[in-house]
């Protein structure tokens, strides 16, 4: 009788609070504080209180929550990818899980061993041999003697440092380290492995290598993985669901694919705030951007168009200082969403001068000749006149999505394979 | 699906007194690899090795003979040539002084270890006092080489029927030094005043353990200083334990039962309440250290 798979781990409520700034002045009287609190039987005061943890704004509460609410479930033998930006709380979640820390609220409830591979070569002493090493790191990650020996023949092979496995670790290479470390962990049994960024390191064979045996151990071996990474494609590749984590809350759950959809298109449609109120910008601030916005032929807002039409970007310009137009080269550059740069305008080269200080000025394409995908824009406007006089960047000023469509008119949708589109056509002489 | 069939769960808070005795036995492998990597990797790239083990009781031995029973002129009862009188004090000091000072800093010194995988933290100061033991057993053997050199010389006591309670002093000098030393790493996770102190408070320590001289000849001392200063010696567990087993070993100084209990349940206290706090300490000393 399984009509379906068993839930191995059962996260609720769970929520975690830092404090921010200097530990040590001051705590103190905090620590009596909880301490009176507690002796009379009620709640800690500190965890009412609290800002949810945007990185950029700058909070009222010196205590913040790296993690709020958060609730989620996995079944027997799922890979689950966990993405976020970063200081979205994915590694907050992962030390709770691997028990490095406690959570301040809820709970975890697990059916299963859960085996953490945070960074690989924790606990590896560089004065032992690669054999002496892989026994101990074995060992910290929660296996028996009996268990390591059993399977050393097979880690090392997997390792491939077969030649240096009795030499001191001190003097591998950095890539070998990895490998070693990895090859233990991926042997460990637990019914929950959690993988955080090994991958980053490590050739690309390697890494190939590493995906497929985690996809054996869930597939073949029938254990869990949650996975964490900023690598896509190793995420898309290997998970069949997925967590997106924004501010310390789960903001979607869902299958991969559209989870990845999500998080690439969150990062581009947050910028829809007016550019004043973005901080993370380059220049003088002698005139600054106020706002973009993307239109179609009708004088739309939109943030989607399809490959081929007609656009306009409309950008609002503020002036605080003596500063002329028309001795401003504004810059507008697209890139597509693993920052490739695609294409971009800028206004002295196409002759233009601007006669006097307009406050919105319009980019027009008759043509968007890109191909689907997501796709954002970077912002520039310096002096014509003195060399590296910039007056304002902004980075990720606007974000849009183009979806493929019948280009060609020949009755079939292009692919989407997210760069530009030449005007070309296949001939015979 | 029945609800209570969970392996496990992390809620917030535990229990006070929280110690999972089956989960530090499933660690066990653990431990033995600590003990191991401790040893085998002290006096890596070094040309004298484990020599080294040896060599520092034997020079502060030599320092203390001079310093004390040279220029200071201090009997040591039961004529016992002074400097084993001094090496057995050093050897069974040594002890405390090596888990105290090797647990202090557990949490500090282990951050990235601890913050990236979890394994009973306890496993951690235990490895550190069972490797200690190793380097007692050295120690002990030098001195036994000494006390044979003496012997021979008819410099040295015999030993009588208390050296079996030897392992009964081990065991109180493993308690305290884990005990506090759990006590102090807890606390440096978050004030970190306390590892100032352990540096050179463990070296005063000493002077008030009697180890440099005997107990039972400091209280017929006549010196007013050191009449007041008195009770600190007495009442400290760790020159019983000091006196007690230069009493037992060469037969030089006294023994009592009542301050053998007393120690005892003070080093077991200490053991305990470090325990506690360390306990509590390992859930979320990682956000603090």
């Amino acid at each position: 009788m399984k009509e379906e798979k068993e839930i191995i781990l059962k996260v609720e409520n769970l929520s975690k609070q830092y404090r921010l700034g200097l530990v040590g002045t001051g705590t103190i009287s905090h620590d009596l504080n909880r301490w009176w609190y507690k002796i009379r039987g009620k709640e800690d005061p500190y965890l009412k209180i609290g800002d949810s943890n945007d990185r950029s704004t700058k909070g009222n509460s010196s205590y913040v929550w790296a993690l709020k609410d958060v609730n989620f479930e996995v079944k027997r033998g799922e890979v689950l990818g966990i993405i976020g930006k970063n200081g979205a709380g994915k590694s907050t979640l992962l030390k709770i899980l691997s028990r490095v820390t406690s959570p301040s609220t809820g709970s975890i409830k697990s059916r299963g061993r859960i085996a953490s591979l945070l960074e690989v070569g924790t606990g590896f002493h560089p004065e032992l041999t690669g054999r002496e090493n892989i026994y101990l790191n074995g060992a910290i990650l929660g296996m028996t003697k009996k268990e390591i020996a059993s399977k050393i023949d097979e880690i090392i092979e997997f390792s491939g440092c077969e030649r240096y496995v009795d030499t001191p670790v001190k003097r591998y290479s950095s890539g070998m380290t990895v490998r070693l470390a990895f090859a233990v962990a991926a042997h460990l049994e637990p019914d929950i492995l959690i993988v955080d960024e090994v991958l980053a390191v490590g050739d690309a064979e390697f890494q190939k290598k590493a995906i497929g045996k985690m996809q054996d151990i869930s597939s073949e071996q029938g254990r869990t993985v949650l996975f964490v990474s900023h690598n896509l494609a190793a995420v898309q590749s290997l998970c069949s669901r997925g967590i997106l984590l924004e501010d310390g809350k789960v903001v979607f759950e869902g299958d991969i694919d559209s989870i990845v959809k999500t998080y690439l298109s969150s990062g581009n449609n947050e910028r829809h705030v007016k550019l004043s109120e973005v901080k993370d910008r380059i220049g003088n601030g002698a005139l600054k951007f106020e706002h973009i916005e993307l239109l179609d032929k009708e004088g739309n807002n939109i943030s989607e168009i399809l490959s081929g039409d007609f656009c306009r970007f409309r950008i609002y310009l503020k002036y605080f200082d003596q500063v002329d137009l028309k001795d401003c080269c504004i810059g507008l550059v697209i890139y597509d969403d693993k920052d490739i740069k695609i294409a971009d305008f800028y206004s002295d080269e196409m002759g233009v001068s601007f006669s006097q200080n307009y406050t919105s000025i319009d980019l027009k394409i008759e043509s968007l000749m890109l191909r689907g995908g997501s796709y954002k824009v970077i912002l520039v406007v310096q002096s014509k006149t003195v060399g590296m006089l910039r007056y304002d960047r902004i980075e990720n000023a606007i974000g849009f999505k183009v979806l493929t469509s019948d280009f060609y008119n020949s009755g079939k949708l292009i692919r989407s394979t997210n760069v530009g589109l030449l005007p070309g056509i296949f001939t015979v002489e | 699906m029945k609800q209570q069939d969970w392996l496990y769960e992390i809620k917030p808070k535990g229990k006070l007194f929280d110690l999972n005795l089956r989960e530090i036995w499933r660690y066990r492998d653990l431990l033995v690899l600590f003990v191991k990597r401790d040893i085998v990797t002290v006096y890596k790239q070094t040309i004298l090795g484990p020599l080294w083990f040896v060599i520092q009781p034997l020079f502060t031995s030599v320092i203390f003979t001079l310093v004390f029973n040279g220029f200071g002129s201090i009997d040591t009862p039961g004529d016992v040539n002074p400097f084993l009188f001094n090496l057995a004090g050093i050897t069974i000091w040594n002890y405390f002084k090596e888990c105290l000072t090797g647990t202090s800093d557990t949490f500090v010194k282990n951050q990235s270890l601890f913050g990236k995988v979890y394994f009973p933290r306890i496993i951690m100061p235990m490895s550190v006092t069972v490797s200690n033991l190793l380097k007692l057993g050295i120690q002990l053997f030098i001195f036994i080489l000494f006390y044979l050199i003496f012997y021979f010389k008819g410099q040295a006591g015999i030993p009588n029927i208390y050296l079996l309670l030897s392992p009964l002093y081990v065991l109180i000098m493993a308690m305290m030094g884990l005990g506090l030393g759990m006590i102090i790493s807890s606390m440096t996770t978050k004030y970190r005043d306390l590892t100032v102190l352990v540096g050179f408070g463990v070296q005063l320590l000493m002077y008030v353990s009697a180890v440099p001289y005997a107990l039972s000849e400091i209280i017929k001392s006549e010196s007013d200083w050191v009449q007041s200063a008195l009770p600190f010696v007495i009442f400290n567990p760790l020159s019983q334990v000091i006196e007690g087993f230069r009493f037992m070993t060469l037969g030089s100084g006294a023994f009592s039962w009542g301050f053998l209990a007393y120690t005892f349940t003070i080093s077991l206290l200490l053991f305990l309440i470090g325990t506690l706090i360390f306990n509590k300490t390992e859930k979320t000393f990682i956000d603090t250290v």
